[in-house]
């Protein structure tokens, strides 16, 4: 009764968009597909809705095979980042288009689109046009559009992407609530963002997914914990973690001429030349650290993002207050070598401090 | 700098306003003077410098054998000719406009762009060059000096623009909204005319705009084409020039024949300033 993909392959020129992908989606659940623009995360929801058909691999849901249904007759509802809603109807005709398509009763469509409605908390909006709502009102249309459906496949495309800072923190907010409360244990809510953050708050299984490749999946949670190599470490943290090229010798950690301490998870780990990764959070300014010149420093909201810089290695740190520095200056950090990641030379995870893979 | 900018801007419109209407007023009083009026001096007030006549009005309904001109059955030919042609233009155009905007072509080396171009180098071509094939396909199928040749000579003037104005109103809309609409349960065909076709609306009416006066001005086709049988209403005016021009009935002929072209502007120009055009879609 799953939604499973299997070695599903769409190359429609040069490159692979989608690169042997498989999956198994299981109902009530919410997944969230992570990675940066063009990895094929709209691709793959394309293709499971059916407006692309992959070169390779099969779709099956319910035990039938997905990939010979046509879009029309899949019901599968989907969320674009554009925001996309029928321009010359009003959010009521808009929100009850799917489902005259599909021939229900007038009394059953007046039903679900008020409670589509309520939920996304567009009641007394019914008559507006689609022109006169703002961009987080019209992104919730089209979300009430597809929760009237009642589609057992419910794909939101990077829904909050094209929303200022804060209507994204809001409508975040929102959806978590309507995810857990709107739906059907019978529903597979597929969720693709760039954002990590997004994918930590709504807390669900993951894909991480580069060039149309997975590179790890797993519980959200875990992908924070123990990414399974850079890339994944790159992507599913914002800023990117920090990648060291450096070694550990049986006294110390070493690199850029600095020497730290072998924290407790790194004891048993081999004598070689690793990739430490260590999160931008975990690096403090500190008046008995090592010296970093300063190449940019921006300041986001509360928080101020130092990009760094010390022989060949470029780091960013993320200051929790709002500091003022001049470009060239040097500063002291320090860095938490409790939270240190290693991974080898081919990139893979070696040892994290959660304790994942541990050498 | 700000005043002498406004100055020169209301100078020149007015300028231009004056240069596009003054011909008109020319003609408008020239309808109701009488030969005397026009030939003896120059003159421009009615009843002060010339007392009005409706005699060059009169002549346009008055069949020839009573000395008239006419023009009645040539106007509603052309009204047949055009609108028969625009309409059919526009249904193909917009199918052919979306096909191109939508779905990939290959043949060989063609390409959906160079298809495009093909239909909008049909008007690129000087209209002479197709006069003659044009008259040995029409007297090859039977169909010359008829209104069924005309409206098929029409459509192959006419489809062009329809094709080029849709195909570029079509690649503004967003491809997602069709794939919204498939998603939403629509088969191709019922995305196209619940969906796209609804927001289709301003530029269908700017197309059918563009070919109901392309079709309308249309002297060349109309004039090598037909003879006898039937008559378009510019070849009739233009005949009106003959040695002795009765300039007073060739005055009324030529408003009577831009009349519904200036309807259709003032009917589309509401339109156009209702819906923004092109943020109709975001």
């Amino acid at each position: 009764m799953n939604l499973i993909g299997e070695k599903i392959s769409y190359k429609p020129d040069e490159q692979f968009h989608l690169n042997d992908v498989s999956f198994n989606f299981k109902k009530g659940n919410l997944y969230t597909i992570l990675g940066r623009t063009l990895s094929g995360k709209t691709t793959l929801l394309k293709t499971i809705a059916g407006l692309l058909n992959p070169d390779q691999g099969s779709i099956s849901f319910e035990e039938k095979d997905f990939i010979k249904i046509p879009v029309w007759e899949r019901n599968v509802a989907m969320v674009y980042q554009q925001f996309i809603n029928y321009p010359h109807l009003n959010v009521y005709e808009n929100i009850t288009f799917p489902l005259e398509q599909r021939k229900l009763s007038p009394e059953q469509i007046k039903k679900d689109v008020d409670e589509a409605l309520k939920t996304v908390g567009l009641v007394g909006f019914e008559n507006r046009k689609i022109q006169e709502l703002s961009g987080g009102q019209q992104q919730r249309v089209a979300l009430a559009r597809s929760l009237a459906k009642k589609a057992k496949i419910l794909l939101l495309d990077e829904p909050l992407v094209n929303l200022d800072y804060k209507l994204r923190e809001q409508l975040r907010e929102e959806f978590k609530r309507i995810f857990s409360e709107g739906l059907s244990q019978d529903t597979i809510l597929i969720y693709s963002t760039t954002d990590p953050q997004e994918v930590m708050e709504l807390n669900g299984e993951v894909i991480v997914l580069d060039e149309g490749k997975v590179l790890q999946k797993g519980p959200a949670k875990e992908i924070f914990e123990n990414p399974s190599n850079l890339k994944v470490a790159e992507i599913s943290n914002d800023p990117p973690m920090n990648v060291l090229k450096g070694s550990k010798n049986s006294k110390n950690l070493n690199f850029e001429n600095i020497s730290l301490e072998i924290p407790n998870h790194f004891k048993n780990l081999e004598d070689r030349d690793y990739n430490f990764g260590i999160r931008a959070s975990e690096i403090k300014l500190d008046e008995n650290g090592e010296e970093f010149e300063i190449e940019l420093a921006e300041i986001s909201g509360s928080e101020t993002l130092l990009h760094l810089k010390r022989g060949n290695s470029k780091i960013i740190a993320l200051i929790e207050e709002v500091m003022n520095f001049k470009i060239h200056e040097k500063v002291k950090i320090n860095f938490n070598a409790n939270k240190f990641y290693a991974f080898g030379e081919d990139e893979k995870l070696v040892s994290s401090p959660y304790g994942g893979t541990n050498g | 700098m700000s005043k002498l900018y406004t100055f020169l801007k209301y100078f020149f419109i007015s300028f231009w306003t004056v240069f596009v209407v003054a011909p008109f007023l020319w003609a408008v009083s020239t309808s109701f003077k009488d030969f005397q009026s026009v030939n003896s001096k120059v003159t421009y007030i009615p009843w002060l410098d010339f007392e009005p006549t409706l005699e060059g009005w009169r002549v346009l309904i008055k069949s020839p054998a009573k000395g008239g001109v006419d023009i009645v059955e040539p106007y509603f030919n052309s009204i047949f000719v055009t609108c028969t042609a625009s309409l059919i233009s526009i249904v193909l155009g917009t199918l052919a406009a979306y096909a191109l905007s939508r779905f990939t072509f290959k043949a060989g080396f063609v390409r959906n762009n160079d298809i495009t171009f093909f239909f909008i180098s049909q008007r690129i071509m000087p209209p002479i060059v197709l006069s003659i094939p044009f008259f040995i396909f029409l007297s090859t199928i039977g169909l010359l000096d008829s209104l069924l040749g005309l409206v098929v000579v029409y459509i192959v003037l006419l489809m062009p623009i329809a094709v080029w104005i849709m195909v570029d109103f079509f690649n503004r809309v967003p491809k997602e909204l069709d794939e919204t609409a498939l998603i939403d349960g629509c088969n191709p065909y019922q995305a196209f005319y619940k969906v796209v076709l609804p927001n289709s609306i301003p530029g269908l009416i700017v197309a059918g705009m563009f070919c109901i006066i392309f079709g309308w001005i249309d002297f060349f086709f109309a004039f090598i084409l037909t003879f006898t049988e039937v008559q378009l209403l510019p070849v009739k005016v233009v005949a009106l020039n003959s040695s002795i021009t009765p300039w007073w009935s060739l005055s009324a002929s030529a408003l009577v024949s831009v009349a519904p072209l200036i309807i259709v502007a003032f009917i589309v120009e509401r339109y156009l300033s209702k819906g923004n055009l092109s943020g109709a879609l975001k």
